[in-house]
């Protein structure tokens, strides 16, 4: 049955994020030859519309509002509440990021109604569409779906292809006024950390540390091999304990769990919360002066050696053949 | 300051995952409590030696839940209350945070804590749902909190930057790897809490019909992701080692 379905849009420094294209492929999967239209808020947004339809919106609808330049969960609640009213969709799709995990449940407390967070796949089987997600930070999965009514989920980055982009395709862009009334938590500041401004749940490449880098300092070879990849820089929670690093990037049972297209384990043993968190990436390399390391167990392509002789070579070689 | 913290029993991080009968199989598993609400609770500890009051720690689950609300209890809390969920045939985030939700209504709360995720079904839905069917403010992934009187000064995990916010109580808050180092029971604190109250609660008890909390969503099938194969393991020495491995990401994996 043909479907109606929303998408919220996300963008960062100005420009659109991978995951809302994503999440365009996965409406137009559930919408079922229906309609997919997203939804962009912000206080200067319109211009990223277009790029939205080349991947498979059929329409845009543009909320600006200058409560919406920086994201309050009562902003964006206030503004989808209402576009939700008057368009009511039949199903929603978000990404599974910061604003989309804080989001998606107050929303749908509000409209009573089930939620799938952190879908990594979907397929349809006979009317219904079923989701498959991680439990246990991706020690099992599952596939669930909604007994009826709205069909909310959120995706989880870098699982679901996009559509191919098609700048030829067309579609209407329309602003809708919101109004947006008091905001009972006001963003004061942002404070930038994200060194490579690279997002680990979104990052394509990770090169990421244990213990094995034994130092804050042991991270900066790791930092400029991700330089080089354009690859954003992880942690194990031994490095973070150690006060190696920030928490914030921390990849494992606690803190993300990321499924990158390359993922460099460097001085990692593996403990079975850090395999966790990244085993499902789709190749895995690792590096580790101990053969018994148990990160071997999950790489695709292991070397045997001290990270401070292997991986300054690595960044040598890869400058190299990228150029 | 009214203080509570919801809390969830969860797999000890330790533990293989194995599935029978479609279902993640519990035999021989240990427990722990849900390492994001250790956070939570130790901030609601800290919070209450700063502006006095009680915490209350809430779960919704089996009796076996029982012990994780004890070991709060040890590390300092004053009271726990068990929401029994025995009587639900089904149960997801929309159950639990309506079950919790009839538990709070006819509460005083200034400030409600949580982890910001359970590591074990990872949807991070109850503490916002919470929030929303309370209609007070909910704040996620927080790394510090101030509070002066009503006033709310919050830092926050965003994806790596940090966000400052203000706000004001009553509030919903869930906890990020960052906000504290939960303390470990103390001899004493076990001994003390066995004398806390515990309370066991039934959904009679919240004028909750089941029917009216049922899941709203359904799992159909869990399974267990495909073995990795093993690896390629290089040899040589170090430098034709790298430059195996570059081609190898290049031209047989074809990621770079």
């Amino acid at each position: 049955m043909a479907k109606k379905v929303l998408v919220l849009a996300e963008s960062r420094d100005g420009a659109l994020r991978n995951v809302s294209f994503e999440a365009i492929a996965a409406a137009k999967e559930i919408s079922g030859g229906g309609e997919v239209f997203a939804v962009l808020c912000g206080d200067s947004v319109q211009s990223l519309a277009n790029e939205l339809i080349h991947y498979g919106a059929d329409r845009v609808l543009v909320a600006e509002n200058e409560k919406l330049a920086n994201y309050t969960t009562d902003g964006y609640f206030q503004a989808l509440k209402q576009i939700i009213n008057d368009e009511s969709p039949e199903a929603i799709v978000f990404g599974h990021t910061s604003l989309g995990k804080d989001l998606s449940p107050r929303l749908a407390a509000r409209l009573e109604s089930g939620l799938i967070s952190d879908v990594t796949g979907l397929e349809q089987a006979g009317e219904n569409t079923v989701f498959t997600r991680p439990v246990y930070s991706g020690k099992a999965f599952e596939k669930k779906l909604i007994n009826d009514g709205l069909i909310f989920v959120t995706v989880r980055p870098n699982n679901i292809s996009p559509l191919e982009k098609d700048e030829s395709r067309t579609g209407e862009v329309k602003s809708v006024s919101v109004e947006i009334k008091d905001l009972r938590t006001i963003v004061k500041e942002v404070v930038r950390k994200a060194s490579t401004g690279v997002d680990l749940s979104e990052a394509k490449i990770i090169v990421a540390g244990g213990r094995g880098v034994k130092s804050e300092d042991g991270f900066k070879p790791l930092q400029e091999l991700a330089d080089v990849l354009g690859a954003a820089v992880g942690a194990s929670r031994g490095a973070c304990d150690a006060d190696y690093c920030d928490y914030s990037l921390q990849i494992g049972q606690t803190g993300k769990v990321v499924t990158p297209d390359l993922y460099i384990a460097c001085g990692i043993s593996g403990a079975i919360q850090h395999l966790a968190g990244m085993s499902n990436s789709k190749v895995i390399v690792a590096i580790n002066k101990d053969p018994e390391a148990s990160i071997f167990s999950v790489a695709d392509y292991g070397i045997v050696g001290d990270l401070f002789e292997v991986v300054p070579l690595l960044t040598e070689e890869f400058k190299k053949v990228l150029v | 300051m009214n203080i509570f913290v919801i809390l969830k029993r969860t797999f000890d991080t330790e533990e293989k995952i194995s599935v029978s009968n479609n279902k993640i199989s519990e035999d021989s598993a240990e427990f722990i409590i849900n390492p994001y609400d250790e956070y939570a609770i130790e901030e609601a500890i800290t919070l209450k030696d700063a502006h006095g009051g009680t915490v209350t720690v809430v779960t919704v689950g089996d009796e076996d839940s029982e012990k994780e609300l004890r070991t709060a209890l040890a590390m300092g809390a004053d009271q726990a209350v068990l929401i029994s969920n025995e009587d639900l045939d089904s149960q997801d985030q929309y159950t639990t945070s309506s079950v919790l939700a009839a538990y709070f209504k006819d509460k005083e709360y200034d400030i409600i804590l949580g982890g910001n995720v359970a590591i074990d079904n990872g949807t991070g839905q109850v503490g916002p749902r919470l929030a929303e069917l309370l209609d007070i403010p909910h704040v996620t992934t927080i790394t510090k909190i101030e509070i002066n009187g009503t006033a709310v000064n919050i830092e926050r995990d965003v994806e790596g930057d940090l966000e400052k916010i203000e706000t004001t109580l009553p509030l919903l808050v869930t906890a990020q790897q960052g906000l504290n180092e939960p303390r470990y029971p103390s001899l004493p604190g076990i001994m003390k809490a066995k004398k806390k109250p515990l309370e066991t609660l039934e959904l009679d008890d919240l004028d909750i019909d089941e029917d009216d909390v049922e899941a709203k969503t359904k799992t159909v099938e869990v399974y267990l992701p495909p073995k990795k194969e093993a690896g390629k393991i290089l040899s040589g020495d170090t430098a034709d080692q790298v430059k195996e491995l570059v081609s190898l990401l290049r031209n047989e994996a074809k990621v770079i």
